[in-house]
């Protein structure tokens, strides 16, 4: 039983965690553009230092 | 980003953005530009947002958009931008919800493995710790529509939901203060999720629909250039420009207002405003209509109307007046909650009182009747609906159709007559040469240099059939165009031309064919023969939709002489010579009759009829105005989606009138267990997510509807 203290808290801290991940990536616009920036990842940037 | 100087923002539409090179060379090409802060492409939307400083004008940096080789169109500012608030809202909520329901779901079923006393009173408290402010914060969209509806005296679908997950939520606090062994927060969370996911389908459907206004702002001109009274020019907004100002339109430009040609002779393509798709002249004393396309050469304007008061605006007032029949529209889900919301509550309100009379005392009367409520919670009901129209609608999606709304499938199923336009709906929209062109190799070459160099739609219709042959442009030299005649050039020395056959010495056959003459100084003129040509399948279309009960008659703005021949072809009725109003109401009457109008149109001037129309539904070639103001999109050469679309819609309508039936039959089965007092938490969630399952499998059927 002592587990459970253990356990509980740590199985609500990583659903937590992702629920707050997805809530920061929704309010960042993360899904405004989904096709755009699968190919954004295909442009060179040369003018970067 | 630059916070530091005073910035506007405008965006544009980018029809053109194709691949990532797309992107790159958009906002690398933008960033060098003066007076540009920031360029950002949104793919998905095809749109770029534009930070620049005031000095700036939409129109420079429309021109600089165009040097780096991209057709743009500015958005109105004064657009209000929706974002799509309302599906954000949903995801989140359904975020929340998804977290809530897992974790509930994860310590409830420790508890039926059995777990008793102090952990099971431990593991309900973390449940109510969980489940309520996931309830009080997922919830907020039912209980809002549920509000909305009860304070107008009515009920829709969210009712009985917010009131059982409600009750559900408030008896299982108190069961878990009395250490009682029945808690339903998962149940009433893993509803809430459910019901969210069905309610996000819905919404993303309904997010593809919006814009109506905004893309009839797209097709007017940003603004135009102005005569100043003291001389010189200024370049004003569209919105700025006011009656009495001289505006100057050069070849290739919109006219921003409606007005009055003073100087200048030109042609006008106005077959955005009436439809009619051959280009008219105008001189002085013409009248000019905002939104119509200077082909020839520069105008000089005197503003009469300008605008909210031209007739564009015009046309979206009527588009907006028109819309709000179909407002009025009652989904179908809706409607079957008018009658299961009350039944559902009288009937937990016996069971309460029923057990109350039985002697079973209020705590158990109460818990059973929340039990019944529960079960009865159209769960299936929320899914059956938005599931089917989803999978629908995505299978007409492969076959080239967009859906732009549930609501739209359910109202092309009661369709039961079709109103179609002529230009660009029953016919393909653009004008193609009649048979092979009698032309040899050397002519077609000048003929090619003689059409690109003219905006006329002949001209364009020639250039466009001549590449597709991959001919090679000859140097021609000296081009003029003679407004109303047609152009004329020189290619080593001998004056070759392009036009109308009387100008030109040749004999026009008559007939309503339109007829082009070529001709190189020394031989004959040849006629060139164009014709807007009928989409292929039109003829078996229009029978197929008579077999499902769907009389078609043609509803054109074009000449009687335009129309009659393909009225002729296709064995239908047609009416000529038609206003948008008329078209309205035509559409109207037939509506008011009790008649259900599918209407087919594409251009801006069939807007306020796709509005009127119960529902509509417009080629993909179509304005901007005709894709937003109708039900669905159709893609490719050929006319028969919409028949497919309808035979679909109709499909899916007995596919959620099943999904109806095996919800209710659920119901059936499990209100008596539950008025009988033997529905646990165990049993509510294993009997809520099986008939979920069961209305999900039974609209994946819908997956070959579209064949």
């Amino acid at each position: 039983m002592s587990g459970l203290a253990l356990l509980i808290p740590v199985a609500l801290l990583l659903g937590l965690s992702g629920l707050g991940a997805f809530l920061w990536s929704l309010s960042r616009g993360q899904y405004e553009d989904l096709d755009g920036a699968a190919l954004r990842i295909l442009i060179d940037e040369e003018d970067q230092p | 980003m630059s916070g530091a100087a005073a910035s506007d923002h405008v965006e544009f539409v980018l029809p053109g953005v194709k691949c990532a090179g797309c992107i790159a060379k958009i906002e690398n090409g933008l960033r060098p530009v003066p007076g540009v802060h920031a360029a950002r492409v949104n793919f998905t939307t095809k749109r770029v947002a534009i930070d620049h400083s005031p000095d700036l004008t939409p129109d420079a940096i429309r021109c600089a958009i165009a040097a780096i080789g991209f057709d743009a169109q500015p958005i109105a500012a004064a657009a209000p931008v929706v974002e799509n608030a309302e599906s954000k809202a949903l995801l989140r909520a359904l975020g929340v919800a998804g977290f809530g329901a897992m974790n509930v779901m994860l310590l409830s079923v420790s508890v039926w493995a059995g777990a008793t006393g102090a952990t099971r009173d431990l593991f309900h408290w973390l449940s109510a710790l969980i489940a309520m402010p996931t309830v009080a914060y997922a919830g907020q969209p039912f209980f809002k529509s549920a509000w909305a509806a009860l304070r107008r005296r009515r009920t829709n679908m969210d009712v009985p939901i917010s009131i059982g997950v409600i009750l559900a939520t408030a008896l299982s606090l108190f069961e878990t203060i009395e250490g009682g062994p029945h808690a339903y927060f998962d149940g009433a969370v893993s509803l809430l999720f459910f019901l969210l996911v069905g309610r996000f389908l819905d919404c993303v459907m309904r997010d593809r629909a919006r814009d109506g206004v905004t893309a009839l702002m797209r097709e007017t001109a940003p603004g135009a250039t102005i005569l100043l009274p003291a001389g010189g020019t200024v370049w004003k907004r569209a919105d700025a420009i006011e009656p009495g100002m001289r505006m100057i339109v050069a070849a290739g430009e919109r006219f921003a207002a409606d007005g009055m040609v003073e100087e200048g002779a030109s042609l006008v393509d106005r077959s955005l405003v009436t439809g009619e798709s051959m280009p008219e002249s105008i001189g002085p004393g013409g009248p000019a209509i905002a939104g119509t396309l200077n082909l020839g050469h520069p105008l000089t304007v005197r503003v009469t109307a300008a605008g909210e008061q031209t007739s564009l605006a015009g046309i979206r007032r009527m588009m907006e007046a028109a819309g709000q029949s179909r407002s009025r529209y009652v989904r179908i889900a809706d409607r079957a909650a008018r009658l299961y919301a009350p039944a559902v509550h009288t009937l937990a309100l016996l069971s309460f009182v029923g057990w109350m009379i039985a002697g079973a005392g209020w705590h158990q009367s109460l818990l059973i009747a929340v039990a019944v409520l529960i079960i009865t919670c159209p769960c299936a009901l929320g899914l059956a609906v938005p599931v089917s129209q989803i999978v629908a609608a995505g299978a007409l999606m492969r076959r080239g159709i967009l859906i732009k709304d549930g609501s739209a499938l359910e109202r092309l199923a009661e369709a039961d007559c079709v109103r179609f336009d002529k230009t660009g709906t029953i016919t393909r929209g653009r004008l193609q040469p009649i048979g092979a062109l009698p032309l040899s190799d050397s002519e077609k070459q000048a003929a090619l240099a003689l059409a690109r160099a003219s905006r006329h739609p002949l001209s364009r219709a020639l250039a466009a059939a001549l590449e597709a042959e991959h001919v090679t442009a000859a140097a021609v030299g000296d081009l003029r165009e003679q407004p109303g005649l047609g152009i004329e050039g020189r290619l080593a020395g001998v004056r070759v031309a392009l036009g109308r056959p009387s100008w030109l010495g040749a004999q026009a056959d008559g007939g309503a064919v339109l007829q082009v003459a070529f001709l190189i100084e020394g031989s004959a003129p040849k006629l060139l023969a164009f014709a807007d040509e009928i989409r292929g399948d039109a003829a078996a279309t229009i029978r197929r939709l008579d077999q499902m009960g769907l009389e078609s008659v043609i509803l054109s703005g074009d000449r009687r002489d335009a129309v009659a021949p393909v009225a002729q072809a296709l064995g239908t009725t047609a009416l000529v010579e038609l206003m948008p109003a008329d078209k309205v109401a035509a559409i109207t009457r037939l509506q008011h009759a009790g008649h259900r109008v599918l209407m087919v149109g594409d251009g801006l001037n069939d807007g306020p009829a796709l509005a009127a129309g119960h529902v509509s539904m417009a080629p993909a070639s179509a304005t901007d105005v005709g894709q937003s103001a109708a039900d669905a999109l159709f893609l490719g050469e050929g006319l028969m989606p919409v028949a497919t679309a309808v035979a679909a819609a109709r499909r899916t309508r007995a596919i959620v009138r099943q999904n109806f039936v095996l919800a209710i039959g659920y119901n059936l089965l499990a209100v008596p267990l539950a008025i009988a007092g033997l529905v646990t938490p165990l049993i509510a969630a294993a009997a809520m997510s099986s008939s979920s399952l069961l209305v999900l499998a039974n609209a994946l059927r819908l997956r070959g509807c579209a064949r």
